[in-house]
């Protein structure tokens, strides 16, 4: 007699999938949104498990800062043309030019807040009904409070006191013309899931995540890579490290951690080892203050 | 390894977040900078000890009132199992989450203060339990350290439960006596109450068999997306693509669509990584089928001899999600399975008080937290079953067409009484 058992990571997937094809089945233009991060590989992933044989029902959108790491760019690339999807990338810099968003100034200038402005833009111009997003609930607190349908009013703002419910795998899929949703099929997962989904699947991901030698400088007690878009402060020294990321953003906003974990076994072993979480070690973006995530999403950030 | 979704309710002093906080911190999901977070915002806070319910409330109002106000998903993982928890507030307003939190749920735990007994609290949480249809029902009574370990206090909150859960259909209460601030059989046995023969909550949690809480028998597969490729390579790909609902499903079996009623045969059941001999809940998976019959989403294939009922006069429990009541005659969109049409609610039968159970059939509406029976009639026939047989095909949600909320959570009865 077969136990009929599934096991987690199979029951993580099949979450997902169903996720996946409500989306498709109730939104008319859905978006998926990729970072070049782990996290939204493990996206396509998914959404090959769920559409295949056929084409994606939807085209994949990233939001260029024009401060990506080049190996993620690089991957980005050849990853779309593999899978044979649409790739459309709006930019940050274009929305700087066009004078819609503002260059930050001053030594901690970043991109990431701007990004808000050139991912709602893009929603409209496209009219985007529904994006899918990688945040896990596991990431951040404001994010684990959130559905994954998740409502955005036409401002692209979230409402997190006024949040439909959301029970069994029932999803609410509807909005008003201008309105769009945001699904995070992700939401369940935690980093360790989503690496041993990477092990399971033999996912490829940028190099940049498996420890390399890399000139980095310690800033706020992180190491941040030496890069054009980061000068140096006094009294920061670069120094060369042995190092990984845990999370692929912008290079501004994104900081590594000491690592000599070279495979994904060694990742994983790692992670599961791991006292600190991903965004808290490596993450500048979620500093700011107690509801930094909050204060973003409600602005309409990913 | 497999998944384990618990429910968990309770509110600031029962020790709710005390117990999480215990199962977190000592299976290491608490990471030191979450800790370091919630040790200086409670000490800022003035707070006596670190607050651990801080770690859960995520949003600044939840913060700012020192109250958990929406569930909130925790994970944690040991070498035997992955665990989600939903994690509701307590309180008889925050209803509505403490459903939402257990519609998902494979097991409720149950806070009882060993010191006041079995409170209007505990046994609206096990009748929210016994409602959802959780098939696990863990008892913790909590704060042993506080009565003396006393195994007569134990048994006696014991005996209360028992006695009031002969009104409920749970199918598998535990009891487990614990002190989640020491720490007793939360995680490993406690030495205090050598009188107690059984496991640790944490062991429990572990051990307790879920797979044959599904359901295997009645064979149910609604079609959410059809998949045509419309290439060359794949020119005659007709896939039908869904979530198991029910039974198992193998190349070979015989069929029949609903609504039209007609028959095939399953000719191949598809994934991304090849053809599988079987397919059972809660797989996504794509069938595909020996006949070219016209079947789009919200269909649902079942068997021959056994398969969902089609009705449009049904009758539900309707969990009331917001402050503008449900009233007779009102018309709702309705989202069941994969099929959505429009419902009327044609009779308000009764309401439920969730602490007395009494029915009050003078109810004229439902208001918000409410629960009562309600009978519907529906656009489309639903294919359906009683949600105590399968809560895939026997649940449904009420959305407000003008605001697009979902403003009701329903749990279908069987067949007309």
């Amino acid at each position: 007699m077969p136990s009929y058992e599934l096991s987690h990571l199979r029951a993580l997937e099949a979450e997902a999938v169903h996720i996946m094809r409500e989306v498709a089945a109730e939104r008319e233009r859905p978006v998926l949104l990729f970072s070049g991060g782990k996290d939204s590989i493990v996206m396509l992933r998914l959404a090959e498990k769920a559409f295949r044989p056929a084409r994606f029902p939807f085209p994949i959108m990233h939001i260029d800062t024009g401060h990506n790491f080049p190996e993620a760019l690089e991957f980005r690339d050849r990853k779309v043309a593999e899978l044979g999807e649409r790739l459309i990338v709006a930019s940050v810099q274009a929305s700087i030019d066009t004078g819609r968003a503002v260059e930050e100034t001053g030594p901690r200038a970043s991109r990431n807040r701007l990004q808000t402005v050139t991912l709602l833009d893009a929603i409209a111009e496209h009219e985007f009904d529904a994006a899918f997003g990688g945040a896990r609930r596991d990431e951040e607190r404001a994010r684990a409070k959130e559905r994954v349908f998740s409502h955005r009013d036409e401002f692209g703002q979230w409402d997190p006191k006024n949040q439909r419910p959301e029970l069994w795998s029932l999803y609410n899929g509807r909005v008003r013309k201008g309105e769009h949703l945001r699904v995070f099929p992700l939401s369940n997962w935690t980093e360790l899931d989503v690496w041993q989904y990477i092990r399971a699947e033999d996912i490829e991901i940028p190099s940049l995540y498996y420890a390399h030698e890399r000139e980095v400088f310690r800033r706020d007690g992180m190491l941040y890579a030496v890069n054009e878009f980061l000068p140096l402060q006094d009294g920061e020294e670069p120094f060369m490290a042995k190092v990984r990321f845990r999370t692929v953003g912008d290079m501004t906003g994104t900081a590594s951690v000491e690592s000599s974990a070279a495979t994904v076994d060694d990742v994983i072993a790692e992670v599961a080892a791991a006292r600190i979480t991903e965004r808290g070690a490596t993450r500048g973006d979620d500093r700011f203050s107690d509801a930094a995530m909050e204060d973003r999403k409600k602005e309409g950030y990913f | 390894m497999d998944l384990l979704r618990f429910s968990t309710a309770g509110s600031v002093d029962d020790g709710k977040s005390t117990l999480i906080g215990r199962l977190l911190y000592d299976t290491k999901t608490i990471f030191e900078d979450q800790l370091d977070h919630v040790e200086q915002t409670s000490r800022r806070r003035g707070d006596a000890e670190t607050n651990l319910a801080l770690l859960t409330d995520g949003l600044r109002a939840e913060r700012e009132q020192g109250i958990t106000i929406d569930v909130a998903y925790r994970y944690f993982a040991t070498p035997r199992r992955k665990f989600i928890i939903a994690d509701t507030p307590g309180h008889v307003q925050y209803t509505r989450n403490m459903v939402t939190g257990a519609s998902t749920a494979n097991l409720a735990l149950v806070l009882v203060d060993a010191r006041k007994g079995l409170l209007e609290q505990s046994r609206r949480h096990a009748f929210i339990a016994s409602l959802l249809r959780i098939p696990h029902v863990v008892v913790c009574v909590n704060k042993m350290d506080l009565v003396d370990w006393s195994e007569q206090r134990y048994e006696e909150i014991v005996a209360d439960f028992k006695a009031f859960a002969t009104k409920l259909e749970i199918p598998d209460i535990s009891f487990i006596p614990v002190s989640a601030l020491r720490g007793d059989n939360v995680v490993d046995k406690s030495t205090n109450m050598s009188w107690y023969g059984g496991t640790p909550l944490l062991y429990h949690l572990e051990h307790v068999h879920i797979a044959s809480d599904r359901n295997l028998v009645d064979v149910r597969f609604p079609v959410q997306w059809v998949i045509r490729p419309h290439s060359s390579e794949h020119h005659d790909y007709r896939g039908y693509a869904g979530q198991v609902a029910g039974g198992t499903f193998h190349p070979g079996d015989e069929v029949v669509v609903l609504p039209s009623g007609m028959t095939t045969t399953i000719r191949g059941i598809d994934t991304y990584d090849g053809p599988v001999d079987e397919a059972f809940p809660p797989m996504s998976v794509t069938l595909l089928l020996d006949d070219d019959l016209d079947i789009s989403r919200g269909d649902m294939i079942c068997r021959v001899n056994n398969h969902a009922t089609a009705s449009q006069e049904l009758e539900a429990l309707v969990c009331w999600m917001i402050d503008k009541p449900l009233a007779p005659r009102s018309m709702y969109a309705i989202k069941h399975t994969t099929r959505s049409a429009r419902a009327m609610v044609t009779d308000l039968r009764y309401q439920i008080d969730i602490n007395s159970l009494h029915r009050d059939e003078s109810a004229t509406s439902l208001g918000l937290n409410d629960i009562g029976r309600v009978s519907l009639k529906t656009t489309q026939p639903l294919l359906h079953d009683a949600y105590s047989r399968n809560r895939m095909t026997g649940s449904f949600i009420l959305i407000d067409e003008a605001t697009n909320n979902t403003v009701g959570a329903g749990m279908l009865l069987g067949d007309r009484t």
